[in-house]
């Protein structure tokens, strides 16, 4: 199964930014249980949409610089990036459905 | 019959809702070797998943809520409960079945049994709608972090209100509880434990009339309900707590509801409608409990048991390979 992978401050312009794929990051924190929920979800999709979406997570609590510069005060935040472009942006448990609706928006 | 018709699943029990009650009702449903399937839309949990210390689930002294809520889900799985990730848009009956009409096509049921709980009340206040995620939160476990070092301000004066204050002040230097009566409706112990926290101070009488803040939250517009007077206080985050109402609009119409929109059950959680249950918070005069929840869901198991077996001849009963181990 894909995983997503970890992505860090120091890394997040190389790949989020300069990404040639859409991207999606999933903001999440070890002492949040809705984000243990939301990983399976984010699982299944790196696979349906392997090739087409780069996944990642961004553990908020060791990368405070690039959650404070998105805005992030509520997790799971899922943020989806296009050509350098935050797209869209997810707040809170969603169903699937959501996630993969948004998924297709960045796709055509 | 439609393509719809033919990829229909058929269960005995359809549990709509994966918290207490759904996970309770479940166990019971599948040690009874029905066939039942639990639909959650969301987080297993529900509101406990949210919840960062469960202290009165008997015989559990302390528990996070969502590590409760995984151990109810594996258990209830490990005697053959499947789970589906989906949300339920419709409910109908059919012959002398249910067809439950979700995201991931229809299935059809011997008896539901609905558990989808209840979702926090917004104020409705300007300002709140807009800057939810920004500093507007209904869930202090997942967000306080964020307002470290920070002034913020807990909208409610009941358990949860408490709790998630007391939770809150682990990581703020200040929080404020604005409550609009005079006295808090929280259990004595959680009363005592918030009076006795150096970091939580109180607005009795009061109420928010307006969230503030441009792309983050800077401050509440607050009313004295007593005097009138008007005040700002300028806050990183407002949590709010304010009760909650039952997730049962797919049942309108469909089953006899208080005014407030819960199912009125009888003393075996049976609605008005046959092989149809409610159970835990979506109920009328539920005591919105983990405990009564998973008693109120052990009890419509045990009725949809009975009802399966008074009118189906043919119970499918599954053959103990089919068990999980």
């Amino acid at each position: 199964m894909a995983k997503p992978a970890d992505v860090n401050d120091k890394e997040w312009d190389q790949e989020i930014l300069k990404s040639d794929l859409p991207v999606l990051v999933d903001f999440w924190a070890p002492w949040c249980g809705p984000c243990r929920m939301v990983a399976p979800i984010v699982e299944e999709l790196a696979d349906e949409y392997s090739g087409k979406v780069r996944f990642y997570k961004l553990n908020t609590d060791d990368n405070v610089e690039t959650a404070s510069k998105y805005g992030i005060r509520s997790i799971p935040t899922l943020l989806v990036f296009k050509d350098g472009q935050m797209v869209d942006q997810l707040i809170g448990f969603r169903p699937k459905s959501d996630l993969k609706r948004s998924l297709e928006k960045a796709l055509s | 019959m439609t393509a719809a018709e033919t990829a229909a699943r058929e269960y005995d029990v359809v549990i709509i809702g994966g918290g207490p009650a759904g996970l309770a009702g479940g166990l019971y449903a599948a040690r009874g070797r029905h066939r039942t399937l639990l639909l959650e839309k969301g987080v297993i949990g529900g509101q406990i998943a949210l919840t960062e210390l469960v202290e009165n689930y008997p015989g559990v002294p302390t528990v996070n809520g969502f590590d409760l809520a995984q151990t109810m889900l594996k258990q209830s799985e490990s005697y053959g409960m499947e789970t589906e990730y989906t949300a339920v848009s419709a409910l109908e009956r059919t012959g002398d079945k249910w067809r439950v009409k979700t995201d991931a096509g229809d299935m059809i049921a011997k008896t539901v049994i609905v558990t989808s709980g209840a979702e926090y009340n917004r104020i409705g206040v300007e300002g709140e709608e807009r800057l939810t995620g920004k500093g507007v939160s209904y869930c202090a476990t997942c967000d306080a972090a964020f307002f470290k070092g920070q002034d913020v301000a807990v909208v409610g004066g009941g358990d949860a209100a408490m709790d998630e204050g007391i939770f809150t002040s682990r990581y703020a230097d200040n929080v404020t509880v604005i409550h609009r009566r005079e006295k808090l409706r929280a259990s004595a112990i959680l009363q005592e434990r918030a009076f006795a926290n150096p970091k939580m101070d109180f607005k009795w009488n009061t109420v928010v009339e307006e969230v503030l803040g441009d792309g983050q939250v800077h401050a509440v517009r607050l009313r004295d309900v007593v005097t009138g007077a008007e005040s700002e206080l300028p806050v990183g985050a407002v949590f709010i707590f304010i009760g909650q109402h039952p997730n049962t609009d797919f049942l309108k119409g469909l089953v006899k509801m208080d005014p407030g929109g819960h199912a009125i059950v009888d003393e075996w959680m049976r609605t008005d409608k046959p092989g149809l249950f409610a159970a835990g918070d979506v109920r009328q005069n539920s005591a919105r409990q983990v405990a009564t929840s998973v008693g109120d869901g052990v009890t419509a198991a045990i009725a949809a048991d009975h009802y399966i077996s008074d009118k189906f001849t043919h119970a499918t009963v599954q053959p103990a390979s089919a068990v999980a181990d």
